[in-house]
């Protein structure tokens, strides 16, 4: 009896000790995949950046696209991109902010408010592409726009219209009640205390969700494909109406070429469009940070 | 003096209605773009199915609308988009949970934090960024070991499952945090290891919210362009064998819209036919990812 009682402890200690085991090997693993996925993607970029950089110099950057790959440059494209970014966030941003305090502040939880969630949800699920062939639809062909900066602006701003209505209600639900109360109590009407309180503290929540609306801009391509912003473009538009190219555009068309050169230039024009993307996705991740997002 | 502080009442009342006024317009905005979307969708598409049935669509086998005698089965389209899914979610799956258990039972507060803002950046890299990889850098790599084609489905997977890694890392990280803490203690305190604990209470726990985040990763990775446009090739394939190219439904309206194909031709409206089944596809599967996670949180 009493032999068997120690036996049995021993086995559990044996298990015991196995399942600690299998525990250490675990985290091990976990750890070595975490570390695997890091050193690809760094693996990865770095060949991007060794690839591209002896192509990247002030020529690429100032010269319109050529079939001599020496030649060739990113110019038409930066300036395409300026354009997009501009007009799809002055376009985007005002409604979407417009439409996050109609919910979060006016619209209650009726059914409209409840309905609408659900199709701003559907909406952000929409693949880019999609959103594409419906600008095509829409704004190329029936408001004949034709593959204009407009067209593409347009097209880009119902593409991230849902994402900053969603962001920005998450901003707008932030702001502590007591502040609402405190304006209400003074005497100001509901306007003037979202105008005048919420918003403003608000405003940088907002600002980094424009700021990471942007770094989609700059690296979205499947929806201006679509609407056939695919043209050699030699020449920087002057109006919104003009004919367009975008950075991601114009690595595309380069990727797209046999020659092994300009699958090189493509890397650097990827260099080009990593650090704009960075640079805003830095700075909304900074602004965010400091609005205390993530301080818990 | 009474009288004119009621006037300004009065105009005051009134621009507060005008404004709300504007801001229920611009809410209104999103049905209306959603109804347009599936009119758009579909009107086009009708246009399409006048000319090439419903069945040939749905189940013919060979997709070719460029050839004297077109064709046009989407079959070997969805093939392609669901060989390319399948082979990123086997990618990405094990490592995404595994990430994520590890961030949320061992790693501590600063460290995930960090992890999860890389995770993010991870996943907002423009993707053409991934389809430049898996064409330039990943392809020729694996030529070295297997004999695969210049574009082949296996390289635009593997990236793919790059991009959508984050998506179940990030999801279920946040699925397993919200088992309460007594179960965990309570497994513990049992003498339960925190890996016990993690594959005996904190996954059956959050099962629903891993599966949620699951389909809401299929449902991104068959919707993603430009990775499979530059890297999976534009061969309508009938087949499963992930070494030779194959085209997804995105490559191929990305493909046609490329071209100068001119509005009201049969390939200008077999976009709109591929375009409102993937509409179809992704809606379904987002749908399915909501009704799931809501399973957990009852």
């Amino acid at each position: 009896m009493a032999k068997e009682v120690i036996l049995s402890a021993k086995a559990i200690s044996i298990r015991a000790k196995r399942r600690k085991l299998a525990e250490k090997v675990f985290v091990v693993i976990a750890f070595i995949s975490l570390l695997a996925v890091l050193f690809t993607l760094i693996q990865l970029l770095s060949s991007v950046f060794v690839k591209g950089l002896k192509w990247l110099d002030l020529q690429f950057l100032t010269s319109p696209p050529s079939r001599f790959p020496e030649k060739t440059g990113i110019y038409p494209a930066l300036i395409g991109s300026t354009w997009l970014i501009v007009l799809t966030i002055a376009i985007a941003v005002p409604i979407g902010v417009a439409s996050a305090i109609f919910l979060e502040e006016y619209s209650g939880k009726s059914r409209i408010s409840r309905s609408l969630d659900i199709i701003i949800g559907n909406l952000a699920g929409i693949p880019s592409i999609i959103y594409g062939i419906f600008g095509l639809a829409i704004f190329v062909r029936y408001l004949h726009l034709g593959r204009s900066i407009l067209a593409g602006a347009l097209t880009l701003s119902l593409l991230i219209l849902p994402v900053i209505i969603i962001s920005t209600r998450e901003a707008i639900r932030a702001v502590p009640r007591g502040l609402r109360e405190i304006s209400y109590a003074l005497g100001a009407t509901k306007w003037q205390t979202i105008r005048y309180v919420v918003l403003p503290v608000s405003s940088r929540w907002i600002a980094t969700s424009v700021i990471l609306s942007i770094a989609r801009v700059i690296g979205e391509t499947a929806p201006l494909i679509a609407i056939g912003a695919l043209s050699f473009i030699m020449t920087t538009p002057r109006s919104v109406f003009d004919p367009f190219t975008a950075l991601t555009i114009q690595i595309y068309t380069w990727l797209s070429k046999p020659q092994q050169d300009f699958k090189e230039i493509a890397a650097a024009g990827i260099i080009v469009l990593l650090l704009l993307f960075g640079f805003f996705m830095a700075i909304g991740s900074a602004v965010r940070y400091r609005a205390g997002k993530f301080k818990e | 003096m009474m009288a004119r502080l009621l006037d300004r009442k009065k105009i005051a009342s009134l621009k507060e209605r005008a404004i709300v006024s504007i801001l229920a317009a611009s809410s209104f905005l999103s049905i209306i773009v959603t109804v347009a979307l599936t009119l758009i969708l579909f009107t086009e598409a009708i246009i399409f199915f006048e000319k090439v049935s419903l069945k040939e669509f749905l189940t013919g086998t060979k997709w070719a609308p460029l050839f004297y005698d077109p064709s046009f089965g989407v079959l070997p389209l969805v093939a392609g988009t669901f060989l390319t899914t399948m082979i990123a979610i086997v990618i990405a799956l094990p490592l995404g949970l595994i990430i994520a258990i590890y961030l949320s039972e061992y790693s501590n507060k600063k460290f995930r934090h960090y992890v999860k803002i890389f995770l993010e950046f991870l996943y907002s890299i423009p993707t053409i960024v991934y389809g430049y990889l898996a064409l330039v850098v990943f392809t020729p790599f694996l030529k070295k070991y297997i004999p695969v084609e210049i574009f082949n489905a296996f390289s635009a997977s593997v990236m793919m499952g790059v991009m959508i890694l984050p998506i179940i890392a990030s999801l279920s990280e946040e699925a397993f945090s919200s088992v309460p803490k007594d179960l965990r203690e309570a497994s513990l305190a049992l003498g339960a290891t925190r890996l016990d604990t993690v594959l005996k209470v904190v996954l059956p726990y959050s099962v629903s919210g891993v599966l949620a985040s699951v389909i809401l990763a299929v449902s991104r990775a068959i919707g993603e362009t430009m990775i499979v446009a530059v890297a999976a090739g534009s061969t309508p394939n009938f087949t499963l064998n992930p070494f030779v190219s194959v085209q997804t439904m995105t490559a191929y309206i990305a493909q046609v819209s490329m071209g100068d194909t001119p509005f009201g031709s049969i390939e200008y409206a077999s976009i709109y036919a591929v375009g409102f089944l993937l509409f179809v596809i992704t809606f379904t599967l987002n749908y399915l990812s909501r009704v799931v996670f809501r399973w957990q949180k009852k």
